[in-house]
């Protein structure tokens, strides 16, 4: 094994038509129009030496070193900056331009210090290179100058230092953080000799509006901005390329190494999800994989009263099966479950469900998504004929109008933000529609056309109101309804659509938006070009949930705006796995592949392979397991990798549910919230220490690859095998390829997907089948899944959680940037630094009502049960709206959410909560109470060692 | 709120759904939705509501489950 070096070509690829023939030292060479002769001559194999240049980034021009000739023109033009042309003679190599060279270099390093052998980047470092490319061999100008050299080293940021006096002031971390990230923060101050990079207001890195999304550091072609892990470790010696597992955009990165050793994150160039680029999240906080609170020993307890017992392995899983036999044997086959995860692999995940299908002989198995995108996985079922978003992430390169709709890609989504953002700065339109004034409402250099602040719980009112104004003015795209769409369920649906109970002008009083603003927003998606719709939870957990989707599925389809490059429908997934978790059969209802449990002729195919037989009913999904609890029919439960006390709404609810239990087993990195309930704890494996697969909201299957032993011992699928044994179940698999070959089996979209197909193409998106051999990156091409789209009639239907006297205000949540859902991965690592608790953002007029001032703490109360936090007073929210993030246990705002959830799906409706806010003096008695409980149930009696 | 009176305020939500889809049954597909994807023992409860009188049932909620009801039965017998 070996470093991964992704070749480095200059500037970016052109992606004109046309083909250019020149000459470049001799050799002919052909390239796309519009590619710079800096590139074409590395297409070639042919190294221009350059500082300034990277083909991350536009080509800037400035360090000079990557001049050529060019036969006819007078000078000495930067390649970089130079586009090819037809006939072009370029002379890249000759004694002018090697003395130029040299005599640039002699001027950077007149004011660099000679410490190279010191430097954290030495071996990795551009301008030692190109010193070795340019023959260097002295400096003129001698080193006792003015210089640079004891600028102040910034140290703030908990990832990365920046060394001012090793700076070469190429621009490239500015224009990294213009060009790639979008955030603009770093600027170059002042002008010639005293040009110095630097945030935007002079302050510190840490102070700044930096998001730490490592684009500069990367860009950096010396030691000035150097990732703190390596100054502290040294270079790495070998790399693997794997996938992120944080959000559901499922970057590629290469886990650079020493050894067993995580040196740094560095995002893969080829990854095809995320093109190079990453967020705070993946590129640094990863420190949790070896954080100190991390569970390596399994452990069991008679209650949950008891302290932790650690035990060996043999006897936690011979204990665990014995107690789910016992329940099954005492409660019925029906009293025991499980719940995948998607933060582990599909392999993983499709393990469990199998586990539960042909160990516990029940469809007693749900997954997180149910509390995220479940509505997605129905509401595009029943509209497209697939539970999956349409597009790949490239698509947004050929949007003209985007609508972002319950979802804040900047702090959920960062990387795919980062590529919307830039296609907005290339002049495509923006329409959010959030409640809240998101980071995508205003940035730098982009305003949405038009915010839709929507009242909490209208999303399925302002859609039709958008379809309604299409419809009505004539706007629609008649020819694709026609040629594609079910001509039937249309005219019913716009029947319905035209009245005028779905006017903006009549929904203005339900959402609070103006029919103006409504009307504009309709008239910009239907005619602005190629239109593409992105949301998130937003739309999801609601009460209305699964009929939001289908009114976006409603309303791209009324435009024709699905089935090509740039257009489409694209649920943004919260988790790394969501799609996955859902494509494996994790839903109690259906088996992997989407095919429903009652159909006899699939069943049969699993049974034949698994050899059991399978039961044809559904199983309860994780409320109505929770219900169960309660009434006491279901007493046992495995969970890999999920944190329902935290994550799922009502925990008082999910508390009692849990405590009903006989049997709690949890499978985790950490104690976390639920394991406060536990029986049995088995230590999870992190996605460094297993193989296996992810499979992104783009439907893109990515590799997760092993860099590392698993510290816990086993990785997870191996657990679920050791465990599906002592059930009496073999699972017979030595490798998760293994695993994977069987779905490709069993799954028509998969069946062409294989580990060593991975490794030729790198990832693929389902489905990957004989009739797509390459993967689909876009869906419905040449018609809908289903035949023909289904217009659904989408009626809006007000949630039953309604404000009133003793709770006038709506509570709605989500995350931020720097955490992860429920934070144990974020909350171990520096990311605490910029968010160390959960906050209240309360609207100014709301908070003089009641008294509060910034950093007070509140009482916020709803129906189900009250916590107390600090309010930050913000006009991003309208005013009664009150907001938070759900990142920390003690905070626990799943204590104020209800139990009320989507209609088709019981996704809960975490967006809307009808709450009163009120000044407090700290923390709430249930908080301190908890606190102690959380305390008390973390006690573990060591594991006497052996002799 | 009990569990009985959740599975019927989550059956009335669903019916919700689909009394207004002018081209389709809405009892007949409440009683599919329900049938596909609630677990027998939650079945059980709300026939047994409805057996008892099935308060707070919307109509069309009311008649999908005495057709699934129904269905169930002889699902039952057949086995």
């Amino acid at each position: 094994m070996s470093l991964i070096h992704e070749i480095d070509f200059g500037t970016p690829a052109s992606k004109a038509g046309e083909t250019v023939n020149l000459i470049i030292d001799g050799r002919s060479v052909s390239v796309p129009a519009g590619t710079s002769v800096m590139r074409a001559a590395m297409e070639a194999g042919i190294q221009v030496p350059k500082l300034c240049a990277t083909d991350m980034l536009d080509a800037f021009g400035s360090c000079r070193l990557c001049l050529v000739e060019i036969e006819g023109r007078a000078g000495t033009p930067a390649s970089c900056t130079t586009p090819v042309a037809p006939g072009m003679k370029v002379t890249t190599q000759n004694d002018r331009l090697a003395k130029l060279r040299r005599g640039v270099m002699e001027l950077y390093i007149s004011d660099h210090p000679l410490d190279c052998l010191t430097c954290a980047a030495n071996g990795d470092c551009e301008l030692q290179d190109m010193a070795g490319a340019v023959g260097l061999r002295e400096v003129r100008y001698g080193y006792e100058g003015e210089n640079h050299l004891k600028q102040q080293k910034d140290e703030s940021n908990p990832y990365f230092t920046f060394d001012a006096s090793k700076c070469i002031v190429c621009s490239r971390c500015v224009r990294a953080c213009e060009e790639v990230q979008g955030t603009f923060a770093l600027t170059i101050q002042a002008r010639g000799f005293e040009s110095k990079v630097s945030p935007g207001m002079a302050e510190k890195f840490l102070d700044s509006e930096c998001v730490s999304c490592g684009a500069c550091v990367q860009a950096c072609p010396t030691a000035t901005l150097m990732e703190k892990s390596v100054i502290e470790i040294g270079q790495p010696e070998h790399s693997v390329v794997t996938t992120c597992a944080y959000c559901g955009v499922g970057c590629s990165f290469k886990a650079e190494m020493r050894g067993e050793q995580l040196v740094r994150m560095v995002p893969y160039k080829d990854g095809q999800a995320n093109r190079g680029h990453s967020c705070v999240k993946g590129r640094f906080a990863w420190g949790y994989a070896q954080h100190r609170e991390r569970i390596l020993n399994p452990m069991i307890r008679e209650s949950i009263d008891q302290p932790w017992r650690e035990v060996s392995w043999e006897e936690a899983i011979s204990h665990t099966a014995a107690e789910f036999k016992r329940i099954q044997a005492k409660y019925g086959r029906g009293s025991v479950g499980g719940i995948t995860s998607s933060r582990c692999t599909n392999e993983e995940t499709y393990l469990v469900q199998k586990l539960v299908r042909a160990g516990f002989g029940n469809n007693n198995v749900d997954t997180c998504a149910r509390v995220c995108h479940s509505p997605t996985g129905y509401g595009l079922s029943k509209t497209y004929g697939t539970s999956a978003g349409t597009q790949n992430f490239d698509s947004v390169e050929q949007t003209d109008v985007v609508i972002v709709i319950g979802a804040n890609p900047v702090a959920a989504h960062p990387v795919f933000a980062s590529r919307l953002k830039k296609r907005l700065r290339k002049g495509a339109k923006l329409i959010v529609i959030d409640p809240r004034r998101t980071e995508m409402v205003k940035a730098p250099h982009l305003e949405a056309a038009f915010h839709l602040p929507l009242r909490p719980g209208t999303n399925a009112a302002i859609l039709n109101a958008l379809a309604h104004v299409i419809i009505t003015e004539g706007l629609q795209n008649e020819t694709f309804i026609r040629e594609r769409c079910d001509l039937d369920a249309f005219e019913h649906w716009a029947t319905f659509i035209a009245d005028k109970r779905n006017s903006p002008e009549a929904v203005e009083a339900i959402t609070g938006v103006s029919a103006e603003a409504v009307r504009g927003a309709a008239r910009l998606y239907a005619t602005g070009g190629n239109g593409a719709i992105y949301y998130g939870l937003g739309v999801t957990e609601h009460s209305q949930g699964t009929t939001t989707v289908m009114a976006i599925a409603n309303l791209a389809m009324l435009t024709g705006n699905i089935g090509r490059p740039g257009v489409g429908v694209n649920p943004l997934r919260g988790q790394n796995n969501v799609q996955g978790s859902c494509d494996m059969g994790s839903f109690p209802h259906e088996l992997p592949g989407y095919r429903h449990i009652s159909d006899d002729a699939t069943r049969a195919m699993f049974e034949s392979l698994w050899g059991r037989p399978l039961d044809s009913e559904p199983g309860l999904r994780i409320p109505n397991m929770l219900d169960a609890a309660v009434d006491g029919s279901f007493k046992g439960i495995y969970i890999q990798g999920e944190d329902i006390l935290q994550s799922d709404p009502d925990t008082a609810h999910v508390a009692a549910g849990l405590a009903a239990m006989e049997c709690v087993v949890v499978q985790d990195l950490f104690l976390n919230e639920t394991a406060n309930y536990a029986h049995v704890f088995l230590p999870g494996s992190t996605f460094l220490e297993k193989d296996g697969t992810f499979t992104n909201a783009e439907r893109r299957i990515n590799r997760v690859r092993k860099v590392m032993t698993p510290k816990n011992g086993y990785a997870d699928w191996e657990i679920t095998v050791m465990l599906a044994k002592a059930l009496g179940l073999e699972m017979a698999y030595s490798h998760p390829s293994e695993i994977m070959d069987e779905i490709a089996h069993l799954t028509p979209g998969f069946a062409g997907v294989s580990y060593d197909f991975l490794e030729k193409v790198g990832s693929v998106q389902w489905p990957c089948n004989e009739k797509a051999p390459m993967g689909s990156p876009i869906m419905h091409v040449d018609g809908f899944v289903r035949g023909k789209g289904n217009f659904m009639i989408t009626e809006y239907v007000p949630t039953d959680e309604r404000t009133g006297p003793r709770f006038p205000l709506l509570l709605t949540t989500g995350r931020i940037l720097s955490q992860y859902n429920v934070g144990a991965q974020t909350r171990r690592t520096a990311n605490v630094v910029w968010h160390d608790e959960d906050v209240l953002e309360i609207h100014p007029h709301d908070a003089e009502q009641r008294g509060v001032r910034e950093g007070d703490w509140v009482k916020l109360e709803s129906r189900a049960g009250g916590t107390t936090l600090r309010a930050v007073i913000t006009d991003r929210v309208a005013p009664g709206v009150v907001y938070t993030t759900f990142h920390h246990p003690l905070t626990q705002a799943n204590v104020v959410t209800t139990d009320y959830s989507d209609w088709a799906t019981n996704c809960p409706e975490y967006k809307v909560t009808a709450v009163q806010v009120a000044p407090s003096n700290g923390p709430s008695e249930w908080q301190e109470q908890y606190r102690e409980q959380a305390e008390r149930s973390r006690r573990i009696v060591k594991a006497e060692a052996a002799e | 709120m009990s569990h009985e009176n959740k599975l019927v305020m989550m059956a009335n939500q669903i019916g919700k759904f689909f009394a207004p889809q002018t081209n389709m049954d809405a009892p007949e597909m409440i009683a599919d939705h329900i049938g596909k994807f609630w677990d027998p023992r939650m079945r059980r409860q709300i026939y047994a509501h409805l057996d008892a009188g099935g308060d707070g049932m919307d109509a069309p909620v009311r008649e999908a489950i005495k057709r699934l009801q129904e269905r169930d039965k002889a699902k039952q017998t057949r086995a």
